[in-house]
């Protein structure tokens, strides 16, 4: 348990996390690999994970008839992933697929929601890391609704 | 000799390079030689009877060969351009235009961020660069573009890749599970990129809006504006700063561009219609 | 310094046209003042005089027989220069080959009789830009070397002028090589001639002109003073690059582009406007094709078009992109203002926007944010 608390304290998400919540919360975490091409969560499946990735790359995909998976954006090292633990229904809105050998810790969601319910302190410590990457991956997401690549079809017409 | 009249260049290979994107090699047919010109500048491309359009060059400053031009097929000239075979002759005017900062990036680390089309103005400063390696600290190269089969010069990418002494990093917007690579835009490629802010020289090519968020996540990071440089892309007709088409606040993009120091044009980057 | 008559100008355009100038000056036509060619000074617009107001051009009769009695109509001298309408080159496709034929133009000798200051320093603003830039346009430049230049200083000024205001008239000062200032008196009608060049005193002692005396001069001289004094329309243009720089968003802007209709006028009659476009055409065999050069103007929508768009796609960012650089940008790229207050663009607006009247609104109300936050205090 000492060292996965050690590799907490040092993840980017949870810099400047007191050293107490950051021990209230490794009660929920486990280590896990994923082997390239393993999923770990599927659309609709119950989310009841939160992962805070060390190392590898993770594959957000959309299935879509004509094409087949698609990816959407990918997640690496030092980044988190997933929400949907946080909110109800509690279920996945995409596939998550690694793409290579990823090492994260995996945050029981039940297990952290209800620690944030009896600490609100922590609760809010743990919101506003998460309204920032909420922040971020909306804003990449945007720029990539832009498809500045795309020629010069106006995708609006004026 | 008048500066409006091309020069005829004949085509020696033409090489589809993406599905809208394609590579001319020429050669002069008046004289010998090899086509000499700075990193960034660009010519005035001339079919006869259809028009005129700026391209920059992409081929490689350091070495005696071919005059390089890499170029979408989006417009009436570049389309007709797109159909043209080995031995058709077009028309050259220039080296024009100012060029990347390669002389003072010496001594620094260099970042380059690339977008979509915007990698072909750059490459001839990865070559410069790789031909003077030891004058040069770390080289990062971001690429972001559409989606795998847009990846522009992708078995030169992997070749450099391969090499020790230069990162790169590569997305795209969206791609199928055949790509194991970066999905999302490219300042996401930003925030982990092993450069040193304080002793970096970065220089962005790509859709202005593209530029324009790049510039956002860099400068977050700590690199100053005298150290960044963008090359600004407006209509032009003459290429010779007389038609007034590239007027773009003071500067003329045809001969005070296309290559701008940040700093020096920030007022009016991102300012709407100008 | 001369004084002459019209008997003796009439000579003096005799020898210019023995030495193969062709004369340029201005005529009468379709109701306005334009430059044609003349033979001698019975084609010039004798008697005639302007009325100029934003939006307003008319001739009338004055009831003298001056000769240059009206100021600025709607062309200017650029024309003759910098042609409306030019061929760059010719192409000949052969097999495999494209052959570049530069058009060889025989040099033209031009006299312009008749240029104003405010026009004479347009000329000079536009051989900064044709002939001092890095590429030059030979056609211009040897228009421009083969020039002779008699100019006249404006004993009247019409409505729209402002030319005192810019530093660029009622006097010439340099750059022409016979001036000349028309005084007419119910007794006399002469012309007091400056010299300007070598080439200029070389034509004017041909026509033996006399000397004039003391009160002649100073007739002449108290006119254009008094021109200078009675120009009505000012602008102040200290410090206006800073001005027009930090009010890119001023709302003085969308009010003109309410009035402005995008018509291009302004540009076509302002004597400093450079903008030109090219044109490619081929023959039905494409064996044989041209590219032109035209008239532009950055009104035009497609202007500023790539990739799909236009860059200034509202009539307020052409209007914010004519000005700005009319009267700031232009200080930058060729040291000097672009504007020399000859008032033809109020003249010719359809809509009579005066920008002397917009500039010296947003000089008043500059960084209006700050009034418009005080005001809702």
């Amino acid at each position: 348990m000492e060292s996965l608390e050690r590799i907490l304290v040092e993840h980017p998400f949870l810099k400047d996390l007191s050293p107490e919540h950051v021990h209230l919360i490794v009660g929920c975490a486990r280590n896990i690999v994923f082997e390239p091409n393993k999923f770990l969560f599927k659309e609709n499946e119950e989310a009841h994970e939160f992962y805070i990735l060390r190392s590898g790359k993770v594959a957000l995909e959309i299935y879509t008839p004509e094409y087949g998976p698609i990816t959407i954006q990918t997640i690496g090292e030092g980044e988190v992933l997933g929400w949907s633990w946080l909110i109800p229904p509690y279920e996945w809105n995409f596939d998550g697929r690694a793409t290579e050998l990823t090492r994260a810790i995996a945050l029981d969601g039940k297990c952290l929601r209800g620690k944030c319910e009896d600490d609100h302190v922590l609760g809010y410590e743990l919101m506003k890391r998460l309204a920032s990457v909420f922040e971020q991956r909306l804003y990449a997401m945007r720029l990539q609704l832009l498809d500045v690549y795309s020629g010069t079809t106006p995708k609006i017409k004026k | 000799m008048d500066p409006m009249i091309p020069h005829p260049y004949k085509i020696q290979r033409v090489i589809k390079e993406t599905h809208d994107t394609f590579t001319l090699e020429l050669k002069s047919i008046e004289k010998n030689g090899t086509f000499s010109f700075a990193p960034g500048q660009f010519n005035m491309l001339y079919i006869a009877g259809i028009g005129e359009v700026p391209i920059s060059i992409s081929g490689n400053p350091t070495k005696n060969g071919s005059l390089i031009h890499t170029t979408r097929a989006v417009g009436t000239v570049t389309k007709e351009m797109a159909k043209l075979k080995r031995s058709d002759v077009i028309g050259i005017r220039g080296p024009f235009g100012t060029n990347w900062p390669v002389k003072e990036a010496e001594g620094n680390d260099v970042l380059l961020v690339a977008g979509g089309i915007g990698l072909a103005p750059l490459r001839p400063v990865i070559y410069h660069i790789l031909s003077k390696r030891e004058y040069f600290g770390k080289i990062i190269l971001l690429y972001g573009t559409r989606t795998p089969q847009d990846i522009l010069f992708r078995k030169e990418l992997e070749k450099l890749k391969s090499r020790l002494d230069i990162d790169i990093y590569v997305t795209v917007d969206r791609a199928t599970r055949a790509w194991n690579g970066n999905v999302g835009v490219v300042t996401r490629l930003i925030p982990r990129a092993p450069f040193d802010p304080i002793n970096t020289i970065a220089m962005i090519c790509g859709p202005e809006i593209m530029m324009r968020y790049t510039i956002t996540e860099i400068s977050r990071r700590g690199i100053a504006s005298e150290n960044i440089y963008v090359s600004v892309e407006r209509n032009m007709k003459c290429g010779i700063g007389l038609c007034g088409h590239c007027l773009y606040g003071t500067e003329f993009i045809c001969k005070d561009g296309p290559v701008f120091r940040y700093d020096q044009i920030q007022n009016i980057f991102g300012k709407r219609e100008f | 310094m001369y004084k002459i008559e019209i008997k003796e100008i009439d000579a003096l355009f005799e020898l210019l046209r023995g030495d193969g100038y062709n004369l340029i000056g201005p005529v009468l036509k379709d109701g306005a003042v334009i430059y044609d060619e003349i033979e001698s000074s019975s084609d010039l617009p004798i008697g005639w005089t302007d009325e100029q107001e934003p939006g307003k051009y008319r001739i009338n009769k004055s009831g003298r027989n001056t000769l240059f009695e009206f100021t600025c109509g709607p062309q200017s001298w650029k024309k003759f220069l910098f042609p409306t309408v030019q061929k760059l080159f010719e192409i000949n496709k052969e097999e495999k080959n494209l052959f570049f034929k530069p058009i060889d133009e025989p040099p033209k000798k031009y006299a312009f009789i008749g240029v104003r200051a405010c026009e004479l320093n347009a000329i000079q603003i536009q051989d900064k830009i044709f002939t001092q830039g890095e590429f030059i346009d030979h056609s211009y430049k040897k228009r421009r070397e083969n020039l002779f230049i008699i100019a006249v200083n404006c004993t009247s000024s019409k409505g729209t002028c402002f030319c005192t205001s810019m530093n660029a008239g009622p006097k010439v000062n340099n750059g022409y090589d016979i001036s000349l200032t028309e005084v007419y008196q119910d007794y006399s009608h002469y012309f007091i001639s400056h010299i300007g060049s070598e080439i200029g005193k070389k034509f004017i002692e041909k026509i033996n002109p006399s000397t004039p005396n003391e009160k002649e001069i100073q007739t002449a001289e108290s006119l254009i003073q008094t021109t200078a004094a009675q120009m009505e329309r000012k602008i102040d243009v200290s410090k206006i690059e800073d001005i027009l720089f930090e009010n890119f968003e001023h709302p003085r802007w969308d009010e003109v582009a309410e009035r402005c209709m995008s018509c291009a006028n302004c540009t076509m009659v302002c004597p400093t406007c450079f903008c030109t476009t090219v044109e490619d055409i081929t023959d039905l065999t494409g064996t044989k094709a041209e590219r032109i050069r035209k008239w532009d103007s950055c009104f035009t929508l497609d202007f500023s078009y790539i990739h799909g768009g236009s860059i200034r796609n509202s009539t307020k960012s052409r209007y914010r992109q004519w000005l700005t650089h009319k009267f700031a940008s232009w200080h930058k790229q060729f040291e000097s203002s672009g504007c020399v207050g000859c008032g033809r663009c109020i003249t010719w607006c359809p809509v009579g926007i005066d920008i002397t009247a917009e500039i010296n609104a947003i000089r008043e109300t500059k960084n209006i944010k700050q009034v418009l936050i005080e005001e809702n205090q």
